[in-house]
């Protein structure tokens, strides 16, 4: 078999395992007899219930990492086992924040591909084949290794479905720092955030620049609140500071998957669509007949979203 | 304040407004007019504003590209850079992004920044790692997601975003830091600048140039083949119609079918 023993790179905040963690562990599991989660942190004791609980036999932990953004401590924990002799076949970790960075330290240090924006994975005979998907997940790229490994792969959120697998904590090994990196966090902060998750929500309501001004986005959280959604944006308009980032849907910025998707004033370019695509309905609302959000609406409104969405909200109220 | 050498990394791209296209050898299409990743017009005016702060030094622009195509880099000029560095060669067509960045550090090297800036990813082929990738190969500290960056003496202040927020992080210069869009907005070329920008120094470099075995950083030393470009599962066509004024009450009858009202 290619693929025996997989290490997956376990990212948690305030002791809760992320999510992306636990799809990556899931696709991991049917690949692999062995999968290990590799974590950066003091509190591996914490996560090791659901790392364990999701199919990970042992946590590589390193330890505190003394404030360091985790790329340069973690890739060097990594790679240092590596060549040691003790590595994996396959570093599977997410395309998140910390996970790029450390994708990207460990593909220098043991001079290997990284293969990103991965959506799934196959072992066919002796290759491991990653699927990309590409021009705004209109087209599907599968490529594989050719060196020798370990692989590494970053794959996108919501490419696996989490599950489960029934086993006790997993055990918690140390995994020696070799590096430990000279990038400090000296302090954090954390933006209020009231109603469903933009990951999580079962409805989206999303606002575009067709909005025409920023003071108009409160027809979005208005409808939002209605459909208990959660309320997000196009990166055009998040680019314009009408909204945080952390609304932002699309490559950049979150992927949702929720029941409901509505894009009010969103024309759809690519970077937009790659976010918001799989949701498993969608609802467009756009004065350009032409706009690229068509292309993957359920329901599509050629119109002006300054007099449909007041009057969608109205009939809302009066239910 | 000492002067400020500022290297911001840009990529010269197809136009995201046109159709992307695959080459026969599943290369992306870059024949057509290749302008500057608005992603990378960030990082250039962040770098011309951090050197206008320190007093002094200059903005040097690095990039990699086919056909020793520099009309992007003229955008950059036109903006204010000083000078760019432009690798073009045959031997790069197919390279990876860990080979992309061994070259664009090899160039970076030459430059001998304070900082490097570049974007978090570009806009055509958003693989994100390149970065990060150029500061692990030039030893040097990064910081990625910049959506603000301060300099204060031989330390670099950068907040980064995060999930929930964002994080304050610093790290000793010299540094690489990525940043946003968002992160300052970038100016429009004068037509003075754009004038200017015609006789601003480009060096055009081959990979032998920066002392690197081109066999090592092309297609085949990328590690990794492209076995299949396939379309991917069309979204049945959903029902497209025009506003006649009672349009809501479609997506009112939509929202109930699925029970989310």
């Amino acid at each position: 078999m290619a693929l025996n023993r997989i290490w997956v790179y376990a990212e948690a905040a305030d002791g809760k395992v992320s999510p992306l963690t636990l799809e990556l562990l899931a696709k991991a599991r049917s690949l692999a007899g062995t999968v290990e989660a590799v974590y950066g942190g003091a509190d591996a004791d914490a996560v090791a219930g659901t790392l364990g609980a999701h199919g990970a036999s042992k946590v590589l932990a390193t330890g505190d990492l003394g404030g360091s953004l985790p790329g340069v401590p973690v890739a060097s924990a990594i790679a240092k086992a590596v060549n040691d002799g003790n590595g994996p076949d396959l570093v599977m970790l997410g395309t998140s924040y910390d996970g790029r960075d450390v994708a990207a330290r460990l593909s220098v240090a043991l001079d290997k591909p990284v293969i990103t924006n991965n959506i799934d994975i196959e072992v066919d005979g002796d290759s491991i084949v990653v699927t990309e998907p590409i021009f705004g997940g209109t087209k599907l790229v599968k490529t594989k290794f050719t060196a020798a490994g370990p692989h590494i792969a970053l794959f996108r959120p919501k490419s696996f479905v989490a599950e489960e697998a029934g086993g006790g904590a997993a055990a918690v090994e140390s995994l020696e720092v070799a590096d430990a990196g000279q990038a400090k966090i000296t302090n954090r902060h954390v933006e209020e955030a009231t109603g469903p998750k933009l990951d999580e929500a079962a409805v989206v309501v999303s606002g575009g620049r067709g909005l025409g001004e920023s003071d108009k986005y409160q027809l979005i959280e208005d409808l939002a609140k209605l459909l208990k959604a959660a309320p997000g944006a196009s990166r055009a308009i998040v680019d314009a500071g009408w909204v945080p980032y952390s609304y932002q849907v699309g490559q950049t910025g979150k992927v949702v998957k929720p029941t409901v998707y509505i894009a009010a004033g969103i024309s759809g370019a690519t970077q937009h669509l790659v976010g918001m695509k799989g949701s498993k309905n969608i609802i467009a609302i756009n004065k350009d007949p032409e706009a690229p959000i068509f292309s993957v609406a359920d329901l599509g409104i050629v119109g002006d979203v300054h007099k449909v969405l007041p009057k969608l909200i109205e009939a809302l109220q009066a239910r | 304040m000492p002067d400020m050498h500022v290297v911001v990394c840009v990529k010269q791209i197809p136009d995201p407004a046109e159709p992307g296209k695959l080459e026969g050898d599943n290369t992306l299409d870059r024949s057509g007019k290749l302008i500057l990743d608005e992603s990378d017009s960030y990082g250039v005016e962040m770098a011309l504003q951090l050197v206008d702060k320190a007093g002094g030094g200059e903005v040097t622009l690095v990039s990699m590209a086919p056909n020793n195509e520099t009309s992007g880099l003229r955008t950059a000029l036109a903006m204010g850079a000083a000078k760019a560095i432009l690798v073009s060669d045959d031997a790069l067509s197919g390279a990876g992004a860990l080979d992309t960045a061994k070259v664009l550090a090899a160039a970076i090297k030459r430059a001998e920044p304070d900082l490097v800036l570049a974007a978090t990813e570009s806009s055509d082929g958003y693989t994100g790692t390149v970065p990060e990738q150029v500061a692990a190969l030039l030893g040097l500290p990064s910081i990625t997601f910049a959506k603000e960056i301060h300099l204060e003496g031989e330390t670099v202040k950068v907040q980064r975003q995060t999930e929930a927020g964002y994080d304050e992080v610093t790290c000793p210069l010299p540094a690489l830091v990525s940043v946003t869009a968002g992160v300052v907005e970038p100016r429009y070329p004068s037509f003075k600048g754009i004038m200017a920008a015609k006789s601003k120094p480009v060096d055009e470099l081959k990979v032998a140039d920066l002392g690197l075995d081109a066999s090592q950083v092309g297609a085949a030393g990328a590690g990794q083949e492209i076995v299949s470009v396939d379309d991917a599962p069309a979204r049945e066509a959903g029902e497209i119609i025009e506003d006649d004024g009672e349009a809501f009450t479609k997506i009112v009858e939509f929202l109930d079918g699925l029970k989310v009202i």
